[in-house]
């Protein structure tokens, strides 16, 4: 579904991602971990078109997607939940819902369908549905940042450290909602510095170090792997 | 009586910086740059509506009035072309490189109105000629009574755009985080375009309005014009709606009391000392919140 091929991005001088190659298959979890710095973000970021890229080449459904503005990419169906959840702090939660469709052409009533739908897996947001979003705490702040990249109804949906930040029952709540998601035919990359939910609940996985794919397999394999259960697993 | 009719004076004088402020404080807001060209549009307006009436004083019965239409689709246009043309390819560079453009904008708009229709201003007769009003005992021009509704009503309207439509919805997003409103599928370009758009019409409208008050238009005239109406959207709070229609009419009274009981010379000194003394005791505008700046 979506194929990044030999991909380069540099910050100024800093050669920030090198060579990086990943696929995500339809109806898959892919995750990428590494530690901070190794250049998740960055990729996350050329995938939805926010960062230029030096060379490479980034195909969703088998069409070239690395000339396209973000607003198209978003209008393609692939949405991000971006890191440290950016939801906009002075609107209300249900104009960030309603903002998440921007890019959609679809009826009114679809579109209240949808925030239905949000509202029935984060009940939460339903009762802060006329707050202004600034005023959410931090896990309820990720729940609505998901709503609104859901709001989309995306392909695939990319998701930057959900968990980074919140305390673990939120991070159980978020979880499950991402679980949810592939059965509802949503396809995953998730980007996260906890390996260990990461690969808990992913299907195949990519290691990043410095800006370098370093090691992939099935998130079992690498589960079991000595040199990512030192790294990374903490054993 | 005197003070009321001074007072009135005020507001319709602090109703067009209002109106010229909000251009300011909108494109401020969403792209955090002061567009001193904004002066200049005024001034192109001004111009159109002269040449308007003139036309039609030659050739047709129409009334002057109609010269609104003509004034804001120019200023509008001007407004848009100078986004695209200055701003745009400047979008990700530091931001000292936007305001020195800016300034380039603005003395180069001046000099070409000065090449094309000469240094001396260009007059024509009033447009809104009707007997004065009795308010109060206090006799109110109908130009004031115009300037101060019309204001009102485009303020109302604007607050509703912002805060009730979809566009508007997506321009305070964009105002918060370009790269949060480019995920959602807002086109970053677009927004903004609209955002120097609706500047440039309200200032259409106040060039209208300052030309039926002060029947000329000059090459300069935009200069001070658009100081003073940057000088009330800091006054009210950068950034903020409100604040540049408070900070619009806090100066335009504070101006009209000046010149009638202590000095005209005055005027600009006391104008432009409440602005330092302003930005000495609240910084962040009467109606800006005081935050510090996250690092």
């Amino acid at each position: 579904m979506l194929k990044v091929s030999n991909l380069n991005i540099y910050y100024d001088h800093i050669h920030a991602v090198k060579d990086l190659s990943i696929e995500v298959e339809e109806g898959k979890i892919v995750c990428l971990i590494g530690a901070n710095g190794a250049g998740k973000t960055t990729t996350l970021q050329s995938i939805s078109g926010l960062l230029p890229i030096r060379s490479g080449e980034i195909t969703f459904k088998d069409k070239s997607i690395i000339k396209s503005k973000p607003h198209l990419i978003t209008h393609m169906g692939i949405a991000q939940v971006p890191e440290g959840r950016r939801i906009f702090t002075n609107l209300s939660v249900l104009d960030n819902l309603k903002l998440g469709s921007y890019a959609i052409k679809d009826s009114l009533q679809n579109k209240e369908k949808e925030i239905k739908r949000i509202y029935e897996r984060f009940p939460i947001l339903k009762e802060r549905s006329n707050q202004r979003a600034g005023t959410l705490s931090g896990g309820e702040q990720q729940m609505l940042a998901i709503g609104r990249a859901l709001m989309s109804r995306p392909k695939l949906l990319l998701l930057d450290e959900p968990s980074m930040g919140l305390s673990p029952i939120y991070v159980e709540t978020i979880f499950e909602v991402i679980e949810d998601l592939i059965h509802e035919g949503v396809t995953i990359l998730l980007v996260e510095q906890n390996a260990n939910i990461a690969l808990s609940i992913s299907d195949y996985a990519y290691v990043l170090e410095t800006g370098r794919i370093v090691k992939s397999g099935t998130s079992e394999d690498l589960m079991n792997d000595p040199d990512v259960k030192v790294a990374y697993l903490g054993a | 009586m005197n003070f009321l009719l001074q007072l009135l004076n005020g507001l319709q004088i602090g109703s067009i910086y209002a109106l010229i402020a909000l251009g300011y404080t909108m494109v401020y807001g969403i792209a955090l740059l002061i567009n001193f060209a904004h002066g200049e549009v005024i001034m192109i307006g001004a111009y159109t509506a002269v040449f308007t009436i003139q036309l039609f004083l030659a050739n047709t019965n129409l009334p002057y009035i109609l010269a609104v239409i003509p004034t804001v689709i120019i200023c509008t246009l001007i407004g848009m072309l100078i986004e695209r043309l200055a701003y745009k390819p400047l979008r990700n560079s530091p931001r000292i490189s936007n305001l020195i453009t800016a300034i380039g904008v603005s003395l180069f708009l001046q000099n070409l109105m000065m090449k094309l229709f000469g240094a001396q201003s260009r007059s024509v007769p009033s447009i809104l000629n009707a007997e004065p009003l009795n308010f109060f005992g206090a006799k109110i021009s109908f130009t004031t009574l115009v300037t101060i509704v019309v204001t009102t009503i485009l303020t109302i309207l604007l607050q509703l755009f912002i805060k009730k439509t979809k566009y508007g919805k997506a321009m305070t997003a964009t105002s918060e985080d370009y790269g949060a409103a480019a995920l959602v599928g807002i086109s970053v370009d677009k927004t903004l375009t609209m955002t120097f758009a609706i500047g440039s019409a309200l200032a259409g409208v106040a060039s209208i309005l300052w030309v039926s008050s002060y029947p000329q238009a000059g090459p300069m005239m935009g200069s001070m014009l658009g100081i003073k109406a940057f000088t009330a959207a800091v006054v009210g709070g950068i950034g903020l709606i409100p604040g540049a229609v408070l900070g619009g009419l806090v100066l335009g009274i504070v101006e009209a009391l000046t010149k009638a009981f202590i000095s005209s010379k005055l005027s600009d000194a006391i104008v432009f000392g409440l602005l330092i003394l302003v930005l000495l005791i609240k910084p962040s505008g009467l109606l800006g919140e005081d935050r510090k700046e996250k690092v």
